[in-house]
């Protein structure tokens, strides 16, 4: 490690994945294996909703390998920095890889610039990441990110999508992506209101989770045995904030009794 | 045929040690102090957005007096570098000691081998767990690194405030107590200052993860008697 000195017009700037470029041109995911790589991790379904004061943000627990379980408590939703959260899902090594690097480039642009990227700007840096790593999507390797925060500017949350070319759409309300998404975002289509409050949208997000992992086999259900549950976080004015594991078994474990509930009513099997 | 004139070495050596000195002097002083959550640096800067003090990482900050250009490109070398190291390694891994060596090794080299000797002086600061992992590394334009525990002080009227910081110093004071001690002493006794013309800093264990923070505005106020 040195001290890196360029001059004055060619010069990185504030960008973190420039320098890296400059300083360890051999590093980073651009050269893509010759052929595709067999049965690797792999994480599942993320979801993202917006609400009255913000947006969550949830991610299942479980990667799969092929048809096995991988992991149990994966971690797929991250903060990207104070005001942003970023979710993946997709190959689960160069996914983690990439959030890492897009947390030190906005850390790394707010510290060398003095102030911090604008919401759109931290969505677009992420775009360009997604872009990069093209070549090992052919490979079968795609990361397919979600990005959510809150825009100062604008006093509102906005949640992006992308797609392996490293294209960028905002969604007006919810997405969820990943294996179990289709389910996920159906479970938000039929229950999502305008203005929802802060625990109405937790418990939305919560429920599509339950139902894409009824659903889907690649994805992780609410594991009381073990006591692994979703991770759920949301990003308001005040910033991002992690709903704690308990306060999430407690949700699932009243949602679990409405549901056995429902399902006695109507005379159904409980199993 | 002429002949290059002959100048003694101590002669270059101290033409350029005056140079940098002049160009320091110029500047107004910063301090810096341990108190009983971390440390505190506080800078005569009457602007609000061309700083002096900034964050480098999770537990570093950096502080530069003299030539604005000239510390600010040491200041962004310094992210580049703990980011760079804390991405490769770990963020555990990047800390005070081994960026306060670079500066020294570049400022002294850029002291004996360039035209200009940079007109500067920094200050590298880490917050230790404890108290007592605190370090404060003032390193001066030719390259003299001086590991300090407690107080430093940089810029021109260095000597006259670290005179009047030793007398006001406190171990183990709080952030209040210190911050108008720190300003007492910028200040010296024929004159008062302002909460617009001094730029405070804190490394805070109560800030979480990222222990840099501002102070200003109203917050500042609050902790300054008008």
């Amino acid at each position: 490690m040195s001290l890196y000195l360029f001059p004055p017009g060619d010069d990185p700037g504030p960008s973190f994945a420039d320098l890296l470029r400059r300083v360890h041109p051999h590093s980073g995911s651009s050269a893509a294996p010759a052929s595709s790589v067999g049965d690797v991790r792999h994480a599942t379904t993320i979801a993202a909703l917006r609400y009255s004061g913000g947006v969550v943000m949830a991610g299942d627990r479980r990667a799969t390998e092929g048809v096995s379980i991988a992991h149990r408590s994966i971690e797929k939703v991250f903060p990207a920095d104070r005001f942003s959260a970023v979710a993946i899902a997709g190959a689960a090594g160069p996914a983690i890889e990439m959030v890492r690097l897009f947390q030190t480039q906005l850390e790394h642009y707010e510290k060398v610039e003095g102030t911090v990227l604008s919401l759109e700007g931290k969505a677009n840096q992420l775009a360009q990441m997604v872009r990069a790593h093209l070549p090992m999507a052919m490979q079968g390797l795609a990361v397919v990110p979600l990005f959510a925060g809150w825009d100062s500017l604008r006093g509102t949350g906005r949640i992006f999508t992308y797609d392996v070319t490293g294209g960028r759409y905002e969604e007006t309300d919810f997405h969820a992506t990943g294996s179990g998404g289709r389910d996920a975002k159906t479970t938000i289509k039929i229950g999502y209101r305008e203005a929802m409050s802060r625990d109405e949208a937790v418990e939305l997000a919560l429920e599509a989770l339950f139902q894409a992992a009824d659903e889907d086999a690649a994805t992780g259900g609410p594991d009381p045995v073990r006591g692994i549950f979703p991770i759920v976080a949301t990003v308001e004015s005040s910033g991002f904030s992690r709903v704690a594991d308990e306060d999430v078994a407690e949700r699932f474990a009243s949602f679990l009794d409405r549901r056995r509930d429902a399902v006695r009513g109507a005379g159904g099997d409980p199993t | 045929m002429t002949m290059p004139y002959y100048v003694a070495p101590e002669q270059v050596m101290k033409d350029r040690a005056e140079y940098a000195q002049k160009g320091i002097a110029r500047g107004r002083s910063l301090v810096a102090v341990t108190y009983d959550d971390g440390i505190l640096v506080v800078a005569e800067n009457p602007s609000r957005t061309l700083h002096k003090i900034s964050e480098i990482y999770d537990r570093v900050c950096f502080a530069g007096v003299g030539k604005y250009n000239e510390f600010d490109q040491l200041r962004v070398a310094g992210i580049r570098h703990a980011d760079t190291k804390g991405y490769a390694y770990s963020r555990d891994d990047v800390d005070a000691r081994s960026l306060a060596n670079l500066y020294a090794q570049y400022l002294g080299q850029v002291f004996t081998h360039e035209m200009k000797p940079l007109e500067v002086e920094i200050l590298v600061a880490e917050l230790g767990t404890s108290e007592v992992g605190n370090r404060l590394y003032h390193i001066a334009y030719d390259g003299t690194v001086v590991d300090e525990q407690r107080a430093t002080v940089l810029g021109g009227d260095a000597d006259t405030v670290a005179g009047r910081l030793d007398q006001a110093y406190e171990q183990g004071w709080s952030l209040a107590e210190a911050l108008r001690a720190c300003v007492s002493c910028l200040a010296g006794p024929d004159r008062s200052l302002h909460a617009d013309e001094i730029e405070v800093a804190v490394l805070s264990r109560a800030n979480g993860r990222r222990t840099f923070r501002r102070l200003e505005g109203a917050e500042l106020g609050e902790l300054l008697p008008s």
